[in-house]
């Protein structure tokens, strides 16, 4: 990014400003989730749209043996590939490593708060377990893939039901009307700090200018179930107090739209 | 053995829709539905084409990617990145847009095409090239005409325009043939079958892709002005 471009950022921020003349705790508008986007192929579909960002996510189950050390429980995968469709920023190719950090991101929220108990999805222990496979990719990345992805992720997850099971084999063609056992919705809001400013949902620019970020997933009833820092600059105790506190806010927000 | 459409007749194409500028990012973009398959296209460039030896001193090059998305096939998970099949997909739909194309101006560049598939039922390499020609278009590029693409063939051999998935996969034998063409001159820029035909059938199925080429056109060419309106 040019370094002018950069100082402006700053500049305004210092005076708690957004070029695009939000607040500083203010999302873009419209926010938007769209559900079945893919109802004919995917078990469970959605489309998010923060502003200018759009973001799609698909949920596809598989049977198969579990893991040896957990014969009993299911598991879910979760994956993200940064579209060279969705910004010019973007190469085809093996993933890269945002696109492998903002999946894990996304992928821990959901695994670390136990919102879907892995239990559930076992049909024979030791023998066969379902695995949930969730794949997101931008439309158009225009800022806080971090946030849209995880909403897109969580819509995709509601909206989704079992394919029928026949014999231990999956008959894709007929659904159940068993839904996923998701027992609530850990919502995520990613805090970036600007020029000692604190801002959500970044644009592409507020993210390249950003010093460092902060991604809080919080269970419904308001715990915290999933961290991740990001950027070049470290925060002290007291702005992560005070991150935690600004994104447990934003995320009773952004859940209303689920 | 003949067959019977159920629910529309055999020169009839599935409901369509078509949308023009869906990525902002994108220099030009584009959404085409048939039915249940939904392609998006997105157009960037010309841009510097690395690494150099692939430059073309005369003209700027096309290069077209094709690519399903994990979920958007009706059995298991489609693994992600390419494989054969998307290879040649996106190869063929390259030589489907080209003859429309006139990068002359852009020497040394490449423009770059990507189609993703959200959801599928037959149809997809059609469906992906009539969202990217709609895109090139909507990008502002030097093209003689639109493309526009369909298949026709043999269900049971009764012979039909756009097969679904279900036709595709008809227990008594289907053909499918996608075809790509320029309406203003007729030309044929794909052309691909799989499956037996006799050759009256194989005219027969061409007449009617080619009438379906006509609808897309048509459909395609509103969009495009559609975008223009609202701004």
């Amino acid at each position: 990014m040019l370094s002018i471009s950069k100082q402006y950022i700053h500049t305004l921020a210092k005076k708690g400003l957004r070029a695009d003349q939000r607040k500083m705790e203010e999302f873009r508008k419209p926010i938007t989730v769209e559900y079945g986007i893919s109802a004919k192929s995917a078990e469970g579909s959605a489309r998010v749209k923060i502003g200018d960002t759009e973001v799609v996510a698909g949920v596809k189950t598989e049977v198969g043996k579990p893991y040896p050390d957990s014969p009993g429980d299911g598991t879910i995968m979760v994956n993200v590939e940064l579209l060279p469709l969705s910004s010019p920023e973007y190469e085809s190719g093996p993933p890269s490593i945002d696109a492998i950090e903002l999946a894990r991101v996304v992928d821990r929220g959901i695994r670390e708060s136990h919102s879907i108990d892995f239990k559930k999805l076992c049909v024979t222990e030791g023998e066969l377990v379902w695995t949930i496979m969730i794949d997101i990719y931008p439309i158009n990345a225009a800022g806080n893939l971090f946030d849209a992805c995880a909403l897109a992720a969580l819509a995709a997850l509601k909206d989704a039901k079992f394919p029928k099971l026949e014999n231990d084999v999956i008959n894709y063609k007929e659904m159940t009307e068993i839904s996923i056992p998701l027992e609530f919705l850990p919502v995520s809001c990613t805090i970036h700090k600007i020029a000692d400013k604190f801002l959500v949902d970044p644009t592409r620019d507020e993210e390249l200018a950003s010093d460092a970020r902060l991604t809080v997933a919080f269970t419904e009833a308001g715990k915290i179930c999933a961290m991740q820092k990001g950027g070049d600059y470290p925060f002290t105790e007291e702005e992560i107090d005070k991150i935690v506190n600004l994104a447990a806010e934003k995320t009773s927000e952004l859940r209303q739209f689920l | 053995m003949s067959y019977k459409r159920p629910d529309r007749k055999e020169d009839e194409l599935r409901p369509m829709e078509a949308k023009v500028g869906v990525v902002k990012n994108a220099v030009g973009s584009a959404m085409f539905k048939i039915g249940k398959t939904i392609a998006v296209a997105a157009v960037y460039g010309p841009r510097e084409l690395h690494p150099r030896f692939l430059q073309n001193a005369e003209t700027g090059i096309l290069r077209c990617n094709y690519n399903m998305m994990a979920f958007s096939g009706s059995g298991n998970r489609v693994r992600p990145g390419p494989s054969r099949r998307s290879k040649e997909i996106a190869l063929v739909t390259t030589k489907a847009l080209e003859p429309a194309l006139d990068l002359s101006e852009f020497p040394k560049t490449v423009v770059d095409v990507f189609i993703e598939l959200i959801q599928t039922d037959a149809g997809t390499r059609c469906a992906g090239i009539c969202a990217a020609s709609m895109a090139l278009a909507d990008a502002g590029m030097n093209m003689k005409d639109l493309v526009c693409a369909v298949s026709g063939g043999t269900v049971g051999d009764v012979p039909v325009v756009d097969l679904d998935y279900s036709e595709e996969s008809y227990e008594g034998g289907a053909v499918d043939m996608p075809i790509a063409m320029m309406p203003r001159n007729g030309e044929i820029t794909l052309m691909q079958l799989d499956g037996v035909i006799s050759k009256e059938k194989l005219q027969e199925a061409i007449k009617l892709a080619k009438k379906g080429c006509l609808d897309i056109y048509k459909l395609q060419k509103e969009a495009l002005k559609a975008k223009y309106k609202e701004e």
